[in-house]
């Protein structure tokens, strides 16, 4: 067990907290427990959950003021999308990064421009757009990422809006008037894309199931360790031979693949583009997800992603107060539950412990910092 | 306090370059002198200990070995190779690994995975292959485990495999310290207060898988402030103080050395 307060003592906070996280950690445990047929029956049902969730029946219930297949592709199925993105620069490398947004806005403004401009079709232009969000995280991260936690933060803050800026002030796409009509996607097996909604969402579903594939897989691998101790000591990871600014790099680029490729698919949808589309709460939003759903754990996350895009639109009849309301359950959240939903074994010991990368004495003279002489 | 001298001095091959030589090592931080012109050499294929006062630079060396600092003057060798200015990683690579005074393990990772990041090292699987699943990446994982398993074993902690480091004892923890450092396959092992804080029984067994280490073909660089321990296992002493080397020589010419018992022991020899 990760916390070792006994349940009976500590303030009333602590106990509802304690009742309020043992489900989720027997969940986890006992998921951690599970055969293998048991796992493999849970991912068959959840899809086929995810596959009948468009139905009217379901919709009445969760979406009573808007048309729920809508939700279900934007924002639902788009802000899981980002968040393991997302997840992978937070929750596993451990990097704060507030301009996440910029990578949703590359993806989606290669579609609009080359589609728009140059008639390009979507498929090609998926790849692309993934492929240039990818090298925007690589040049974004090349030089910051030598930078740790808070200055990190300041400027990856400062590039989600420099992108969004640069859209405003750039007549070749648009400006501050935006792009339209962004294509759809062609006819897949006969399935067409138009104005319906449902095809879409099995598009961003489709995406988001082998987002979460490859992102299991990384996590499982010398990447995925190789994260894990970066984000716990840095230093001592490098001196155990991690080549850390790689490892960083590596996920900055492919947090921005996952992000480039959720903004190709979303403008695939809408028709137009501008840059209100992406305003720095949208990356804050997408962040709020991850640590909400608990960083580090792909189960976690989605739940956490799918509330924070839900709850604001279930409460759409409360009008004006619909925030306030989402707000609030935002911070009892996070009072009765601060390291997420559904954490990670590891990241929520290291929340409980704050051992999360401490520094030793003897490495942390700032003089000592990484040399670089050619040899 | 002396056991029996059960290390029988290696001999030195006169054709194969020192494990590590520290030439004219200056270590300036600030006004602070850390290490002052100290000339260092360790044999292939011995122990040998780093002995001082607190403050005297003992750690200071190991970082500047393993890269954390660069020396203000003077050249680190590995092998007859220069290593000051190498980034550290790659130091890592070319053989040389270590642990640390005040535990730094991946807390809230399993004993086993602390030492898979240690097998990583010289794995090349990227963040494609991994994603895919392809056959060299499982291989690589396969055999990795395997090693780290393997490796835990050796240390004498294999019944801990999936526990999280941060709730071992703090011996076991000294040991996984260990095992992580060899699963980099180190051909120098730097081990900065191995014994610190074990009990007696702890230390014999500690001191004789520093034997074990030495015996499976790697020299061993150790800080250590339990005297009976050095004495014991070590082929060769050096001595600092104040960033200066004292002294240096076989465990009993140290001992009897009167600048060594001034400057460490502090006292006429009441030690031998």
């Amino acid at each position: 067990m990760t916390e070792e307060t006994n349940p009976r003592v500590g303030s009333p906070l602590t106990r509802v907290r304690h009742a309020v996280g043992g489900l989720g950690d027997t969940l986890r445990d006992r998921w951690a427990d599970a055969p293998r047929w048991q796992r493999w029956l849970v991912y068959v049902l959840l899809l086929a959950l995810a596959i009948a969730a468009p139905s009217p029946l379901i919709g009445s219930f969760m979406s009573p003021y808007t048309d729920w297949t809508s939700l279900l592709f934007n924002p639902i199925g788009i802000y899981i999308l980002l968040a393991i993105g997302l997840n992978i620069v937070v929750g596993h490398a451990g990097l704060l990064d507030l301009g996440y947004v910029a990578f949703f806005a590359i993806g989606a403004y290669t579609l609009a421009y080359l589609g728009i401009k140059h008639g390009f079709a979507f498929w090609p232009t998926l790849i692309l757009g993934m492929a240039f969000a990818s090298i925007s995280g690589v040049i974004l991260g090349a030089p910051t990422l030598r930078l740790r936690g808070d200055y990190l933060a300041i400027v990856t803050l400062g590039f989600g809006e420099i992108v969004r800026i640069t859209a405003v002030n750039t007549d070749a796409i648009g400006g501050a008037r935006g792009l339209t009509p962004v294509p759809h996607p062609p006819s897949v097996f006969g399935v067409e894309f138009t104005l319906d909604p449902l095809p879409y969402y099995y598009l961003v579903l489709a995406m988001i199931v082998l987002a979460i594939v490859f992102s299991l897989r990384l996590e499982r691998s010398r990447v995925g360790r190789a994260w894990t101790a970066i984000r716990e000591d840095e230093d001592a990871a490098e001196l155990m031979g991690v080549p850390t600014f790689k490892f960083k790099l590596l996920a900055f680029a492919i947090g921005a693949l996952i992000g480039g490729l959720a903004g190709v698919v979303w403008s695939g949808k809408v028709i137009f583009i501008a840059p209100t589309n992406f305003p720095f709460i949208l990356s804050a939003t997408i962040l709020a997800a991850v640590l909400l759903g608990g960083a580090g754990n792909i189960p976690g996350i989605v739940v956490g992603a799918f509330l924070i895009a839900w709850l604001p639109e279930r409460f759409r009849g409360f009008a004006d107060y619909r925030i306030l309301v989402f707000g609030a359950a935002l911070v009892i959240m996070m009072a009765l539950r601060p390291q997420g939903l559904l954490p990670s074994r590891r990241r929520s010991a290291e929340i409980a412990e704050h051992t999360g990368s401490s520094m030793g004495a003897e490495v942390a003279d700032p003089r000592a910092a990484p040399v670089e002489v050619p040899k | 306090m002396t056991g029996p001298e059960t290390t029988q001095p290696a001999v030195p091959d006169p054709g194969q370059p020192p494990a590590l030589e520290l030439d004219n090592v200056v270590m300036r931080f600030g006004g602070v002198v850390a290490l002052r012109e100290v000339n260092l050499r360790v044999e292939q294929g011995q122990i040998a200990a780093l002995i001082g006062p607190n403050g005297a630079g003992k750690t200071t060396v190991f970082n500047v070995v393993t890269g954390v600092c660069r020396p203000t003057e003077g050249a680190v060798r590995f092998l007859g190779q220069r290593i000051d200015g190498v980034k550290r990683f790659k130091i890592v690579k070319q053989g040389v690994a270590r642990t640390f005074q005040n535990i730094r393990l991946f807390a809230n990772m399993s004993a086993l995975e602390n030492v898979m990041v240690g097998v990583d090292a010289h794995h090349r699987t990227g963040a494609v292959g991994a994603a895919l699943g392809l056959p060299w990446h499982r291989h690589e994982e396969k055999q990795g485990r395997a090693k780290a398993a393997e490796l835990l074993d050796f240390v004498g902690i294999s019944h801990r495999l999936t526990e999280g480091a941060s709730n071992l004892p703090y011996g076991d923890q000294r040991r996984l310290e260990i095992a992580r450092a060899l699963a980099t396959d180190p051909k120098l092992l730097l081990l900065d207060e191995p014994a610190a804080g074990m009990n007696p029984a702890e230390k014999r067994s500690l001191q004789e898988l520093i034997r074990r280490i030495r015996d499976s073909g790697r020299t061993v660089l150790l800080i250590e402030h339990d005297m009976g321990l050095v004495m014991d296992i070590s082929d060769r002493i050096t001595v600092l103080d104040f960033g200066q080397k004292i002294s240096e020589g076989l465990p009993r010419e140290v001992r009897a050395d009167p600048r060594v018992i001034e400057a460490y022991l502090g006292a006429p020899a009441d030690a031998s």
